[in-house]
């Protein structure tokens, strides 16, 4: 058990390794750092006083050494278009994209669940086959176009919710939320939407196949021949034990809606990372891009690790497979 | 194993040839006739049969054709040329659909902010997603195959080191690596010739993702056709391994590809309009159907929707044809569900 998280742990900081490094040749290939410091008519010499007193003339094996030291501390630098240090202005935005990404995944889980068990056990009903055939439908729809469908139906015409921003917003000392509002309520509801309909469908998918797995197992059929209720068998039974490879998927999935809270984030301009990083992009803000490609590496390698750690932690066979 | 096999004497072939068998050659195994050729054997397979007891995979095979070829027929039978100006009128910008009040019957679908036909910017825009999907579907696809099997083929320190890069890759999502490879590459290129250079830069983007999935499928049919004895006869015969891996191993565990390059070119499609909806992907330019759907967005407001819709409705369309035929050919393909 303690080699096998210490082999892990050793991948994860090789992964974290390459990323920085990464993450620290966009500061050399993309763009001039000077160049960003001072105006287009600083001298010469002050443009190589700049380059000295930024350490660019020690090796490149000493600037990336600093990179990391300053990287582990969180200190990214200041940001070229708004000058401000890049950790303040992660931490200022992390906020509203981790309410939004909490609020999707608690619609993903209880649709998803609700309607996995649903098509699981009523295999053939009409409803189960519109809930199969609608979940392939909803891999088919970019995540941007669910966006717009929603903002045209209930903000453009019906006038019932806001199409973009994040509403009211109450700060709890450096956290800033917009859940104990009404209108920052009314405002997450179809971004949430848009970003839990891709999760939900997955899971709906997973949840199915793994009741109809579990339904054909003897511990079932024994369940049965005792005589237990259908609502026993079906939650006690069966669903407790497709609990395991579910809870595995929807904490892989809580990167994935992260990750894609950048496109949500931008239909909605909802003000988090995500439409940071875009933004960044568009103008080569080159200590945010860093910043964040480190960031959102973190996040990965710290969940795959946590759910691979409770994955061995519950389930017995694989330690003896792999310890 | 039966207790036969146990008396047996060690040595002795499990199915012994009786004595008086004759094993002189048949006068009709003499004159075999000769293989099947590709349209009779095509004719009698299983995927064939299997595809025409399904009304799904047909109506899914006939869309994507169908829109395939629409696309790439968009000089000949698009109404107009969106990008020959002296076609387009402002004064016909922003009519709705011919159906609607106010449309005209030669802008079946409507026109767009700039006047333009919206069936012809959607043919041509369809064209251009079509291209970059494959395009970068047969990047990933390529390097994905390559590495696979030289991966499962050498075994080892190259196969660990390349399955752990496509195991890292893989913890991160394609779209997102989409968008940070996209926009890494875009801030390196030069300002001028960013726009006309965005839809290599898209295409290696998006192929660069989605590498991985072919790796690892290929590595896995590898592993399995390397123990084979015909690989192990062309060894004995002193062929290069390069050779090997190339004319005997890479045919034979090219079927799953398929299925993958599927699914991929639907992802791929999708990647493409995400881009370009995000504004880091195809220039207005030249438009993709995420380019016009990012251009229409700023028109949904003002009630303007065709500008949109259509091109939405499109992509959908053309996304989830791929995707049935995807997950048709992800069972036919496969022996096990049958």
């Amino acid at each position: 058990m303690l080699g096998f998280i210490g082999r892990r742990l050793m991948q994860s900081l090789i992964v974290m390794a390459v990323v920085s490094a990464v993450s620290f040749s966009l500061f050399n290939f993309v763009g001039d750092p000077v160049g960003n410091m001072v105006g287009q008519d600083a001298t010469r010499e002050r443009r190589e006083q700049i380059r000295e007193a930024l350490g660019l003339n020690d090796s490149i094996v000493t600037q990336y050494g600093r990179f990391v030291g300053n990287m582990v501390q969180g200190d990214f630098g200041l940001s070229y278009r708004i000058r401000r240090p890049v950790d303040e202005l992660i931490l200022d935005r992390l906020p509203a994209t981790l309410e939004l990404v909490f609020v999707s995944a608690i619609i993903a889980m209880g649709f998803g669940i609700a309607a996995g068990v649903y098509t699981g056990i009523r295999r053939d009903s009409w409803l189960s086959r519109v809930l199969l055939s609608g979940s392939l439908v909803g891999v088919s729809l970019p995540t941007f176009i669910i966006g717009i469908g929603l903002i045209y139906v209930f903000a453009v015409n019906l006038r019932w919710l806001p199409s973009s921003g994040r509403g009211g917003t109450v700060d709890l000392g450096w956290w800033s939320t917009s859940l104990l509002t009404a209108d920052g309520w009314s405002s997450i509801i179809l971004p949430a939407i848009t970003l839990s309909l891709f999760q939900a469908t997955m899971i709906l998918r997973l949840v199915r196949a793994e009741m109809l797995e579990v339904m054909r197992t003897d511990f079932i059929k024994f369940a049965r021949a005792r005589g237990l209720g259908e609502r026993t068998i079906n939650f006690g039974h069966a669903l407790k034990n497709t609990l395991v490879p579910v809870v595995t998927i929807i904490g892989l999935n809580i990167g994935n809606l992260i990750a894609f809270s950048v496109i949500t984030e931008t239909v909605f301009q909802w003000p988090g990372t995500g439409l940071m990083f875009i933004q960044a992009v568009d103008f080569v803000d080159v200590p945010i891009m860093s910043a964040y490609l480190v960031f959102v590496a973190l996040l990965f390698v710290t969940i795959n690790l946590l759910v691979d750690i409770l994955y061995v932690a519950i389930d017995p066979r694989i330690r003896i497979g792999t310890a | 194993m039966t207790d036969a096999a146990h008396d047996r004497p060690k040595g002795e072939p499990a199915h012994p040839i009786r004595p008086d068998a004759d094993l002189r050659p048949r006068p009709d195994d003499v004159g075999q006739p000769p293989p099947p050729g590709f349209w009779r054997r095509t004719a009698d397979s299983d995927v064939l049969y299997s595809f025409i007891r399904s009304p799904t995979a047909m109506v899914a095979a006939a869309v994507t054709i169908l829109s395939i070829l629409a696309c790439f027929a968009a000089p000949i039978i698009a109404p107009f040329d969106p990008f020959d100006s002296s076609q387009i009128s402002l004064w016909d910008g922003k009519l709705p659909p011919a159906w609607i009040e106010g449309g005209r019957t030669e802008y079946l679908l409507g026109t767009d902010n700039q006047g333009r036909d919206m069936l012809s910017t959607i043919l041509y825009g369809g064209r251009l997603s079509i291209i970059v999907g494959l395009a970068a579907v047969f990047l990933g696809m390529t390097l994905g195959v390559m590495v696979g099997v030289v991966a499962g083929y050498l075994g080892g320190a190259v196969d660990a080191l390349i399955m752990r890069v496509a195991d890292v890759q893989l913890t991160i999502p394609g779209l997102l690596l989409a968008i940070l490879i996209n926009g890494i590459a875009r801030t390196m290129l030069p300002p001028e010739s960013r726009d006309e250079l965005a839809i290599y830069v898209v295409i290696v983007a998006i192929g660069l993702t989605d590498w991985p999935q072919f790796a690892r499928v290929v590595r896995g049919a590898t592993l399995v056709e390397s123990q084979k004895e015909y690989v192990l006869a062309a060894r004995v015969i002193g062929l290069p391994s390069w050779l090997i891996m190339l004319r005997h191993v890479l045919p034979n565990v090219l079927r799953p590809v398929l299925v993958l390059a599927t699914i991929g070119l639907a992802l791929a499609i999708i990647a493409e309009a995400t881009l370009s909806f995000l504004g880091q992907g195809i220039p207005p330019t030249t438009p993709s159907l995420g380019t016009l759907i990012r251009v229409g967005n700023e028109y949904l407001f003002s009630g303007l929707w065709w500008i949109t819709f259509f091109p939405a409705i499109a992509l959908v369309v053309l996304v989830f044809a791929v995707n049935l035929l995807g997950d048709w050919m992800r069972d036919a393909l496969n022996p096990k569900l049958r």
